[in-house]
């Protein structure tokens, strides 16, 4: 038996964007968080190595300068009204952040302490500057406890361990989700006047990748089975220093404390690349130059990586360290205590005494479901909504990053738009009526994991898994051509038809992660085929989209966002929404 | 290489009680156990049933008890456990219900949680200049190490007194009762001090370091239960 419960917001997500949004919803209207891990279990805890705001603790700095980094190292396909709110609002999220016990590192004066990140510089690109707040090297971690220490505090509802499966949509708007509960396998439906989703990424499409197993962005999915654009998928960020076949992230502070990038001759590469920022250089352009290197033959012993080198001493050497200071292993110990634990642990190296093997990890979707400002859904250049439906954090496109997140920009993207979005929804949710459901809203969804459930298929789950995370890494990952990103589609659309046999062998209702993992797979295949086409569809390079067939930036043909939806009886159309810029007029990038 | 997993399993649908199965996996030393277990789920038998997500030690999901110690599967390596000859042994977390294979119920472990108020108690008026309030790095330090729990339950659930009696809020609590009462901008510590100081609180700990040995994050969970023991009977609190 279905169950039906009303509220007036419901939050799918319980990581930082969904937390926030759920914290400044819940002050005023009645509000449920879903979220298919318990909270405390989100990947938003993954992030290491800051959050980035202009506090100008250390030095002088600018919210401007924030604003200006984030267009520029998003190769100008940022909307620059966002940028703004975005960097602005920053300051303010950090500091509240504090006020709710984050426990940031400090200065001898007591004041949060920041650190140097890519891409963050002072003046418009005159030199790196400190600001990113942090605590350790696990300022993700500290962000989600916090958070979900003050919404246990505000008595917020959740519904642990519920996954979203559908998207009651109507009319245009929004009337709620429907959703399994794990433990009991019984489906529930939330009627709702508002839905914001903050579901996170979907990396696992890629092989080698930092994402969580359950990042396959199920809740993107069903707004794109639902008809919702999908918006500039073609971006997805490729971290340069993922562990060497693992692709666990080492955080760029590494290199913010003085980490450099070294090949096989012992050369500190980026001196050639970017003789400016160096190895601080955005990560699009980082993880490019080290495929460079390897495909000069320069990678470790001829191999396929290269490494990062936090060794004091090499550190000293290049006078890498903020202010060119000298720095102590005690002292690297300290700063980066997680990035160097991981290393020890996954790579059975002493990184005080040797170089970590790292090769470019898939990342970060800087694409998703599109939004305004306020985190609403937004579907076409008319500013269109789903009356309702809102999106923040990973999974939303505002789009604050472009084509190319600067490091530490997710951290306040979500911590600043699911903030944003809260208080929207719970204004919206003050003025609004709760849109009647349609009949057996649930009824498709069920089916769907019905059939699934009892499918005695051929095809088994991991194959196909395997076989789409090898040809997106091949073809649609660092660099891409039309011809390679068309053998991935074409591929992809096999898999989806393959998947139609897939086997699954628990027929149980009570935790059935084998029928969860089949659906999540169906998920993933979708945002793939969006991100392939949507990667194919774009015939130049900007950021991380990098075409070897169109090698250059076209700003006359290209300064515009793309959108790919379903189309009515199969396949999909592409439309376009223009950039929104201020203040920066697009130039060439160099750093 | 192959490797021998034997793995207690439970489906609440079929099974009146668990029963023990074996695999032969391929397997390197350097693998997760994590990644033996999805060779199991995804290669023989797909209805092995497990929580799991970063697979980096930080989302705290997969605690589970592998020959007999509590662990992270994504942090534990085949060829750091394996024996000569022998299986490796792979259970539930003990003290907490089995929902299904190494599924525990972890709403007893949350309610505990919760029970500590874990959330900054300060009603004072923030800064007048809008900033952060100010701690020194030395203040900072002095609860850094709990700061680090992931919420696993590798600890609570390898404690003997929280075995015996589930009404003990267990290590996991008071290590996060210990990160606030710590913290010199928290002002809730009567409030905590009122749990911890009952019946079921901290005086149920007998010291036997079960829980600082099955932490994921090396937290030095027996001394920061001494801490707040000490604050208990002494009325004191040292924040730096």
């Amino acid at each position: 038996m279905t169950q039906i419960h009303q509220f007036d917001a419901v939050i799918v997500g319980g990581g930082g964007a969904g937390l926030e949004a759920a914290l400044h919803a819940s002050k005023s209207v009645n509000t449920a968080v879903l979220s298919k891990l318990y909270p405390s279990r989100s990947h938003t805890g993954t992030a290491q190595g800051g959050i980035a705001a202009a506090l100008g603790n250390m030095e002088e700095d600018r919210w401007e300068w924030h604003m200006f980094d984030t267009i520029k190292g998003g190769d100008y396909l940022v909307d620059q009204d966002g940028a703004e709110i975005m960097a602005r609002d920053a300051v303010d999220a950090v500091i509240e952040l504090e006020h709710m016990g984050l426990p940031f590192d400090r200065t001898p004066e007591g004041k949060i302490e920041q650190r140097r990140f890519g891409g963050h510089t002072r003046d418009e690109g005159k030199a790196p500057v400190m600001r990113a707040a942090k605590s350790g090297t696990r300022t993700g971690h500290m962000i989600l406890q916090t958070l979900y220490q003050q919404c246990i505090k505000q008595k917020v509802h959740f519904y642990d361990e519920f996954f979203v499966a559908d998207l009651i949509v109507q009319d245009n708007i929004c009337r709620g989700v429907v959703a399994l509960d794990i433990r009991q396998g019984e489906w529930h439906v939330f009627h709702a006047k508002a839905v914001l989703i903050a579901c996170g990424g979907f990396g696992k499409m890629f092989q080698v990748t930092s994402n969580a197993h359950e990042l396959t962005g199920d809740p993107v999915a069903a707004c794109y089975r639902r008809g919702i654009p999908l918006e500039d998928m073609e971006f997805f960020q490729f971290h340069p220093t993922g562990i060497y076949k693992l692709g666990i992230l080492l955080s760029e502070a590494a290199r913010g404390e003085g980490g450099v990038f070294i090949n096989d001759k012992g050369e500190r590469f980026m001196e050639r690349y970017a003789p400016s920022m160096l190895d601080l250089a955005p990560r699009d352009m980082c993880s490019r130059f080290i495929f460079q290197e390897i495909k000069a033959g320069r990678g470790i012993g001829g191999r396929d990586y290269v490494l990062l080198d936090v060794r004091p001493e090499t550190i000293n050497k290049f006078k890498s360290a903020p202010g060119g200071k000298t720095v102590t292993a005690e002292y690297l110990n300290k700063a980066l205590d997680d990035v160097l634990e991981f290393a020890r642990v996954y790579q059975g190296i002493d990184p005080m005494k040797e170089g970590m093997p790292i090769q470019p990890t898939a990342h970060y979707a800087m694409g998703g479901i599109p939004t305004d400002n306020d985190a609403r859904v937004v579907i076409d250049d008319q500013h269109t909504q789903i009356g309702g439906l809102y999106a923040a954090g990973e999974c939303a496109c505002v789009s604050v990053h472009g084509a190319n997140r600067l490091g530490t920009n997710s951290l306040v993207d979500l911590v600043v738009f699911g903030r944003r979005g809260g208080r929207a929804m719970a204004e919206f949710c003050q003025a609004a009526h709760l849109a009647p459901l349609p009949k057996d809203p649930e009824a498709e969804i069920v089916a769907e994991f019905d059939r699934l459930r009892t499918a005695k298929g051929t095809e088994r789950q991991v194959t196909i898994r395997r076989e789409m995370q090898e040809v997106m890494t091949e073809h649609v990952g660092v660099f891409r051509t039309g011809a390679g990103i068309q053998q991935a589609l074409d591929k992809v659309k096999e898999l989806q038809e393959r998947f139609k046999q897939v086997q699954v062998h628990d027929a149980g209702k009570i935790f059935n992660t084998d029928l969860l993992e089949a659906f999540e797979l169906g998920c993933l295949l979708d945002l793939a085929e969006v991100t392939a086409a949507a990667a194919l569809n774009r015939t130049e390079s900007r950021g991380a989209h990098y075409r070897e067939d169109y090698p250059n930036r076209d700003d006359a043909q290209w300064l515009k966002h793309s959108l790919v939806a379903p189309a009515p009886g199969g396949g999909y159309r592409i439309t376009y929404r223009p950039v929104v810029i201020t203040k920066y007029q697009p130039k060439e990038r160099k750093y | 290489m192959k490797v021998r997993l034997k793995i207690k399993r439970f489906d609440p649908e079929v099974d009146k009680k668990p029963h023990w199965a074996e695999y032969e996996v391929e397997a390197e030393p350097t693998d997760r156990i994590l990644d033996a277990l999805h060779s199991v789920k995804w290669l023989l038998d797909s209805t092995l049933t497990m929580r799991r997500s970063c697979a980096h030690g930080i989302c705290g999901s997969d605690a589970m008890r592998v020959n007999g110690r509590n662990r992270l599967a994504c942090m534990s390596f085949v060829g750091e456990v394996l024996k000569e000859g022998n299986p490796i042994t792979i259970e539930p977390l003990l003290g907490l219900p089995v929902i299904k294979d190494l599924v525990v119920d972890m709403e007893p472990f949350f309610a505990h949680y919760r029970s500590i108020s874990p959330f900054l108690i300060n009603d004072d008026p923030l800064p007048e200049n809008g900033r952060e309030r100010l701690q020194s790095p030395a203040q900072r330090e002095r609860y850094d190490d709990t700061t680090k729990c992931i919420l696993c339950a590798c600890c609570t659930a390898s404690c003997p007194s929280f075995w015996a009696n589930g009404k003990y809020v267990g290590p996991q609590a008071i290590v996060q009762a210990h990160r606030f009462i710590f913290d010199s901008r928290d002002h809730g510590v009567e409030q905590r001090l009122k749990v911890l100081g009952e019946y079921d609180g901290v005086w149920r700990c007998r010291t036997v370091f079960n829980c600082t040995e099955a932490c994921p994050r090396s937290i030095k969970v027996t001394q920061a239960i001494a801490d707040v023991k000490r604050v208990l009977a002494t009325g004191v609190i040292d924040y730096e």
